[in-house]
Formats: structure tokens, sequence, C-alpha cells
């Protein structure tokens, strides 16, 4: 029963996956794409458990899981500052403004 | 005091991971553990006024909060999840940016009221300056939940009670 | 070639082995399942927004946190399924899954924050109610 329910599990997590990649794929700006590729990763962690439910080796693989989930957040932050234009306060004070008067 | 917490805390989180009870790999646990006390022994808790006694109660106060901030998250979740799903719920939606001023001083207060505003699904905080937070809103039910200031009372409750009283 | 071969054999042997067949645990599987379900439920929630939101902030509503919810609901799920007996390897083994869900929780908001606030001093400017509701859907997708 167990290892029925980890089958089905993780074919249903690859199903689900099949949006985002879309979502990869497409996306109009790269921040979408970030997006994307962080939500995979994230459900990675939680596939890297199933799999490890599948061979009975749950205690190994929850290490994987801790690890990749470490690298997925670290990608995710190199990412956003690399991608993050750095301006002057000045700018960034009056874009706030323009923000508050758009809402 | 403090060095000999941070070494209780790393030491309880190696035998967590590791798992095993022999003596081999719990000296290395300890030399392990001794080594990171000692390198930075002044980079955890800063703020050394506070008594032992008050980080107690805040810890506990603190894991009192994760089990409400999970029903919050919880509730606020099949929101989202009914904006996404159905149509009438694809036309309430109405994006925002909500800006308010916060009466928590401390970082690490800011630091977890920021956090449970993002976990709360439907509301994300983009900016925080000074005491200023500006929070991108989807919905005028869930910006109405921000604005009555419930996660911030339960913040305030759990860091800084004597604000509360202030107010 | 060797390895894929027994790996499909664990595969196909698994059925016929018997776990949890006591009363107790039965239980213990029969709730980890659920939590399972509702977990891949709240993930679809998120799968379905991240496709159907007009605009990136939006998106990052429905992909950050159905996210972490549906990860928590998982582990957890999986958590109670694999505890096979009370001893102290599964409480351990408990304790490390619950480990991943924590670390989740505290770094999802973060990394959450961080794309956001990139995205905002980048030029992109949230769509507001307005914009949503003078713009049909079609003609949106048009300009894209």
């Amino acid at each position: 029963m167990t290892h029925w329910f980890a089958i089905i599990m993780g074919a249903a997590l690859f199903t689900l996956m099949i949006p985002v990649i879309y979502r990869i794929w497409v996306g109009p700006t790269s921040f979408d794409r970030i997006l994307g590729v962080n939500v995979i990763g994230t459900k990675t962690a939680v596939l890297l458990v199933v799999i490890g439910t599948l061979f009975d080796r749950v205690e190994m693989f929850v290490d994987f899981a801790i690890s990749y989930a470490l690298l997925n957040f670290v990608g995710a932050i190199v990412i956003s500052r690399y991608l993050n234009r750095t301006i002057s306060l000045k700018d960034m004070e009056a874009r706030e403004k323009e923000g508050a008067r758009k809402r | 005091m403090y060095p000999i917490l941070i070494f209780l805390l790393l030491f309880l989180n190696w035998i967590a991971l590791s798992g095993k009870f022999d003596a081999f790999h719990l000296i290395l646990g300890i030399i392990s553990c001794g080594v990171v006390t000692w390198l930075s022994q002044d980079l955890l808790y800063l703020d050394r006024r506070k008594k032992a006694g008050e980080r107690l109660r805040e810890a506990w106060g603190f894991l009192k909060y994760i089990p409400w901030i999970t029903w919050e998250v919880i509730k606020a979740n099949m929101h989202v999840f009914k904006l996404a799903m159905t149509r009438a719920g694809y036309e309430e939606m109405a994006p925002r940016v909500v800006t308010f001023k916060t009466y928590l001083k401390t970082d690490f207060a800011k630091f977890v009221f920021a956090n449970s505003i993002t976990l709360t699904p439907g509301t994300i905080t983009m900016l925080i300056r000074g005491d200023v937070f500006h929070v991108h809103t989807m919905s005028q039910f869930l910006e109405d939940d921000l604005l009555e200031g419930a996660i911030e009372r339960k913040v305030a409750e759990v860091f800084e009670p004597e604000m509360l009283q202030n107010k | 070639m060797m390895s894929w071969l027994t790996s499909f054999q664990c595969l196909a042997s698994a059925p016929t082995e018997t776990v949890g067949t006591e009363g107790g645990f039965l239980v213990l599987q029969v709730i980890g399942v659920l939590l399972g379900v509702m977990g891949l439920l709240f993930f679809l929630g998120a799968a379905v927004g991240l496709l159907r939101f007009p605009d990136f902030y939006t998106r990052m509503h429905a992909a950050g946190k159905g996210d972490t919810l549906s990860t928590m609901l998982m582990l957890a799920g999986f958590g109670l399924v694999t505890m096979e007996d009370l001893s102290l390897g599964s409480w351990l083994l408990l304790i490390k899954i619950m480990a991943v869900v924590l670390f989740v929780y505290l770094t999802s908001p973060t990394s959450s924050h961080a794309l956001m606030r990139a995205a905002f001093e980048d030029d992109e400017l949230p769509l507001t109610e307005d914009d949503l509701r003078n713009s049909k859907r079609g003609k949106r997708r048009k300009k894209r």
C-alpha cells in the first residue's frame, strides 16, 4: 500500500509540473521563469522523499531533500540579486510614489 | 551563558540529523559543534541584554504562535484556491499595493511579521523602509483581513508586549 | 542498464509486500494518505493559478504560497505513511522530514520577497484593478 501510494503520488506530481513547465516556456518576463524554476525545485524536494519511500531508504533521501531545498533557496536569491538593477535611492522613492499613485 | 545555549541547540540539531548514538559519532558531533560555537559565538543572539528567562518565554510564545499561523495559512490558502479555480473568484480579484505603518520596533519582530504576511496567501511584503510596509494584496477580502492587524497583534504579544500596552 | 532493470523489479514486486497490516498503524497510514491528497489538491490550485493569473505579481501569490502549504501537507503525509513502528529511529525520521518542512517555511517567504523586490525595482509595475477591468482577457493575450 505504501509503495502504491508513493507511485501514484509521484506520477501526480509529475503531471502537475507540466503547467509550471509551460509557464517557464512562455513566461513573458524572466521573473516568471525563475518563479517556475523555484516551484519545481521545491516539488523536487518532495519527489526525493517519494523516491526514498519507493527504495525503502527514506533516511538517506531526506538528507538529499534538505540539501536540494537549500540549493534551491540559494539559487533563487542569487538570481534575483543578479537581475536586480541597482538604482539610486532618489529614483526608488520616486518609483514608490508612482506606484502609490497608480493604485 | 549564551555560548552554552548555542552549543546545546547545535548539538540537538546534530543528533536529529545524524541519528546514530555510538561514541565515534557523538564525539565527532561534540568537536564540530564546539568549533562552530567558537567561530560564531558573537553572531547569534546579537542583543545580549535580555535575560535567559525572557528568551525562554519568547521561544515558548513563538512555539504557540506556529499553530495559529498554520491555521491562518490554511484558511487564506482556501481563499486563493477559490480565486484560481472558479470564474466568480477571477472576477473578484483586485490586486493593489497597500502602504501602512507598523508599531513594531525591533528588527527580528519586523522580520517575523513580514514573513507571516508573506506566508498568508494573497499578501506579499514588497518593500520595508523603516517602519513603512508596502504590501501587495490580491482582493478586498484579504486587504481587510490584513489591515485589521491580527497578525501584528499576535507578533507583538510574542516579542514586544510593552508596545501593546502603550497603544 | 542492469541497475535500471533492478529498480523496475523493485517497483514490480512492490504490492506483494505487506506493510502496516496492524490496526494502529493503518489509521496513521490513512491519515497520511489523506494529508497527501490534500497537498496535491493545493498544488493543483497553485499550478492552475500559475497558468491563469494575469501578471507576475498575482502569479507569485499563487505559486509562492500554495507551494509552501502543499509541501508541508505532502511531507507530513509521507512522514506518517513511512512510520512503521514507534522506535527511536522512526521518530528521528519524522523529525528530519519536519526539518525539511521548517526549512521550506523559513526560506520560501524570503525568496519570494527577494523576487518580488527585484521585479519591483526593475521596471515591472503591478497591474491594478482598473487595468484588469478595462482589458478583456482575450485582448491582453493578443497584446503579448
